[in-house]
């Protein structure tokens, strides 16, 4: 006889959402920069942004209040507002 | 439990409820028939046997469905129902009763006085958890028919549900089994499971816990386990999300320990105790088949510890002198709590000579300095004192403040030491903050927890880490359990 079990799961489908096409090139775009707040992740991040600098970028940095959590909804908003593109610096 | 239906009693009138298999049912056979006379619409139930008692009109409860609605708990039942309501009921066998229920006299003359009746089929303990299962109401959650040549315990692992081990098949009859352990609805919503902020139901956990191997009474310490892990004091999104390698782990207050036979004692953080091994596991389990905190996606952890399976243990608070961890964090002895600590796998202080309270501080102290790296400093810790180390404290008088006071002490780093690049050691605080030459508390305020458990007999008490602590990290949370 076949078992019936009842869904341990929350039930919910995951939404697939399409990605961003790739920029063909980053000159007259804004590029947010967002330091977790880990350690250094600030060395990485000046690195990054003197190289886009190069590449004609508009650069915003933004931080993390912590890295131990989620990015607030707030910053995350910001950032998709006034950014064409994001990048992210884990550091440590 | 849902509302009970008495669609299928009458409005107005008399109900019977018998079973063959009851000798006080077979003794009132007569009576049930006198009272079909004066009350021709009374109405007669079976459980078992449809030609008993030998009278036209008896309805068969062959799946007890009417006994289980009208929450017949013993044979014979006599009701008396009036607008749809129900007005009285009579269980057994009494004269008095009977005839002051119906309003008729004489019945069963030649009867005793009264007889005790049979226990009713409906509540029978091998059919009473599937009836809960079939008739309260339904669960809500979507039901997975495993197919039938699936071995329903791979079948489990293949959908990603388990940890690691095998999990107890949550078949809807051991979920409503669960579900007897709260008086919460099933549709209650916990918590907020992160990391995907899932709306966990009574239901889910109980599924959940069912799956971890809980017995039914363990639930609503699993229920107040979730609610202290989901939360953003406790921030379980980044205890999952870190690879520092921590997990919540459990620490159970209040008289409900002894009642579960939690183990406080003897192997206290190991193998070997149901509640201890299954209340852990069942809260781990809901993070993940709810919150979808997998290890891999946002569970990064660089190795984790063995405790991330579920560790979960009571505070031995009968042998203490001091107050419990719960009476520290504000509640009554006499209430039942669950503290959740954001903690690395515990390692043990191995003092066996220590003879004093001031030797053993400056002890304990010295390998708490090495909590996780002797260079880093704000963590949190929970302290497991063991009985032969908390007899030096309260032989000295010593009470908890003045322990954790005279412990403090001995936990201040000089800074000059702890600079990165001394020694040729990179990790450390950076120099030029201005702290040269100063010292820096080891734990913050308040950031020891010390606990009493273990053994009787050995002279090793244990520190778990903690990760990072207060508002930036992970705050111990306590929650109370609720029945």
């Amino acid at each position: 006889m076949s078992v019936t079990v009842l869904d341990p799961t929350d039930e919910t489908t995951p939404q697939v959402r399409e990605r961003v096409s790739r920029p063909e090139s980053l000159a007259g775009l804004t590029i947010g920069l967002l330091d977790i707040s880990k350690p250094r992740g600030n060395v990485f991040l000046d690195q990054v942004q003197n190289r886009l600098a190069e590449l004609d970028a508009t650069v915003i940095r933004f931080s993390k209040p912590t890295f131990s959590k989620p990015a607030p909804a707030d910053l995350r908003h910001e950032i998709a507002s006034q950014c064409d593109a994001v990048i992210e610096a884990l550091a440590d | 439990m849902a509302e009970h239906s008495f669609a299928d009693l009458p409005a107005d009138g008399l109900v019977a409820v018998v079973k063959r298999d009851c000798a006080t049912c077979e003794m009132v056979e007569p009576v049930l028939a006198q009272l079909r006379e004066t009350n021709p619409d009374l109405m007669i139930v079976t459980q078992d046997d449809p030609t008993f008692p030998a009278l036209d009109a008896v309805i068969h409860d062959a799946d007890l469905r009417l006994s289980w609605h009208a929450d017949i708990e013993t044979v014979p039942t006599l009701i008396m129902r009036s607008a749809g309501e129900e007005e009285s009921r009579t269980v057994g066998w009494s004269r008095v009763q009977w005839e002051g229920l119906t309003g008729v006299c004489g019945l069963g003359a030649d009867l005793p006085d009264q007889r005790p009746g049979c226990g009713s089929m409906s509540v029978d303990p091998d059919r009473v958890d599937a009836l809960n299962a079939k008739f309260a109401g339904g669960t809500a959650s979507r039901r997975v028919e495993f197919a039938e040549l699936e071995d329903e315990f791979e079948a489990m692992f293949d959908r990603g549900w388990s940890d690691g081990l095998p999990l107890v098949p949550p078949t809807p009859e051991r979920v409503a089994r669960m579900l007897s352990g709260t008086s919460r609805d099933p549709s209650d919503i916990v918590a907020i499971v992160p990391p995907n902020l899932i709306e966990a139901s009574v239901e889910k956990v109980a599924i959940n816990a069912v799956m971890a191997g809980c017995k039914p009474e363990y639930l609503p310490v699993v229920l107040a386990g979730l609610e202290a892990v989901c939360n953003d004091d406790f921030n379980m999104h980044g205890v999952l999300a870190t690879t520092m390698g921590v997990g919540p782990i459990l620490i159970v207050n209040g008289p409900i320990r002894r009642g579960l036979e939690m183990n406080s004692g003897m192997n206290v953080l190991g193998q070997g105790n149901r509640a201890n091994a299954t209340i852990g596991r069942a809260v781990q389990l809901c993070v993940r088949n709810l919150g979808g905190g997998r290890p891999g996606e946002i569970d990064r952890s660089t190795h984790g510890q063995p405790g991330k399976l579920g560790l979960c243990f009571a505070e031995d608070e009968e042998g203490s002198p001091w107050t419990s961890l719960a009476e520290d964090r504000g509640f009554a002895t006499d209430t039942n709590t669950v503290t959740a600590f954001c903690g690395e796998a515990p390692r043990i202080v191995f003092d066996q000579m220590s003879r004093t309270a001031e030797s053993l501080t400056a002890s304990i102290a010295q390998v708490m300095l090495g909590n996780v790296h002797p260079r880093i400093s704000g963590m949190d810790t929970v302290l497991v004192l063991c009985p032969e180390h908390m007899a030096r404290f309260s032989d000295a008088g010593w009470d908890k403040a003045r322990f954790v006071t005279e412990l403090r002490g001995h936990l201040n780093l000089d800074v000059d030491s702890i600079l990165r690049g001394v020694d040729g050691i990179g990790e450390g605080i950076p120099a030029g903050l201005g702290l040269e030459g100063l010292q820096l508390p080891k734990f913050p305020d308040g950031g020891i927890l010390p606990v009493h458990a273990g053994g009787p007999a050995g002279l090793f008490s244990s520190v778990i880490g903690g990760w990072v602590s207060g508002p930036m990290g992970s705050v111990p949370v306590t929650k109370e359990i609720v029945r």
